[in-house]
């Protein structure tokens, strides 16, 4: 079993690697890794929770939601999250808010880092 | 007890994308990320401006007047004074029509620094992403 951590920073709408990323991260895990995942950028949607699933629109907390029942951590970057105006309480449960230096420190012991770039 | 090097690589111009000054703030961050590590455990970063991306390394930006936001000048001194590498890909800068001299190499308006920009070959630049453990694309 390895560790990947993945850094990501594109959006949920207006792009599909966030959802790539997701899609990513289940493979790892179904094959016995440890995923981590920052959360950065334009990315930091994913820290407000409750958002509508249109079928129009990516929607990705159910899966995220699994993921992270499945031992995903997922930490979301603080400031990039209060600059878009989602709040400590917006934060969807079991996901961790931390600033830039969570994501630096989590390239000590992982694996493999892959970094996905935003827009 | 690990000193885990890594290369952040930026390619975007500064402003039009919020790319290059996440790679900025992310490596100021390694700073502070040992409270997160074990002890003797450690991040090198180098930031490496290339393509379009040295655009941001261009001196005398007025992004606060312009913008109302602070400049990629003042985080690349930021970096500077805290001891993270900065280097400018040559050939580019030729590319783009730019001279040393209009690039930000130190942060004397700051309070100084004990490091300076280094203008390096793409060729330079390559061979660090051989041997860095992580490579940032931004």
């Amino acid at each position: 079993m390895a560790e990947l951590t993945l850094g990501v920073f594109p959006s949920l709408v207006g792009s599909m690697s966030l959802d790539f990323s997701f899609k990513l991260a289940e493979a790892a895990i179904a094959k016995g890794h440890k995923v981590n995942m920052w959360l950065s950028g334009n990315a930091v949607m994913m820290a407000k929770k409750g958002q509508k699933a249109f079928k129009d629109y990516s929607h990705l907390e159910k899966r995220m939601k699994e993921l992270m029942s499945k031992g995903m951590e997922i930490t979301v970057c603080e400031a990039c999250a209060e600059a878009r105006g989602y709040h400590k309480e917006d934060v969807p449960e079991g996901m961790k808010r931390a600033s830039m230096d969570w994501y630096l420190a989590k390239t000590v012991k992982t694996d493999r880092l892959l970094h996905i770039g935003g827009e | 007890m690990a000193a885990v090097k890594l290369l952040f690589v930026v390619q975007r111009p500064p402003y039009k994308s919020e790319n290059p000054r996440l790679a900025l703030t992310h490596a100021l961050a390694s700073q502070t990320a040992e409270i997160y590590m074990d002890d003797g455990d450690s991040v090198v970063p180098t930031v490496a401006f290339v393509g379009d991306g040295v655009l941001n390394a261009v001196k005398s930006q007025q992004a606060m007047k312009a913008y109302g936001v602070t400049s990629t000048e003042s985080h690349i001194k930021g970096c500077l004074m805290t001891d993270v590498p900065v280097w400018v890909c040559k050939e580019d800068m030729e590319r783009l029509g730019l001279k040393e001299d209009q690039i930000v190499t130190d942060a004397e308006d700051m309070g100084g620094a004990d490091i300076s920009t280094k203008f390096v070959s793409f060729a330079d630049i390559q061979k660090e992403m051989d041997v860095v453990k992580h490579l940032l694309f931004f």
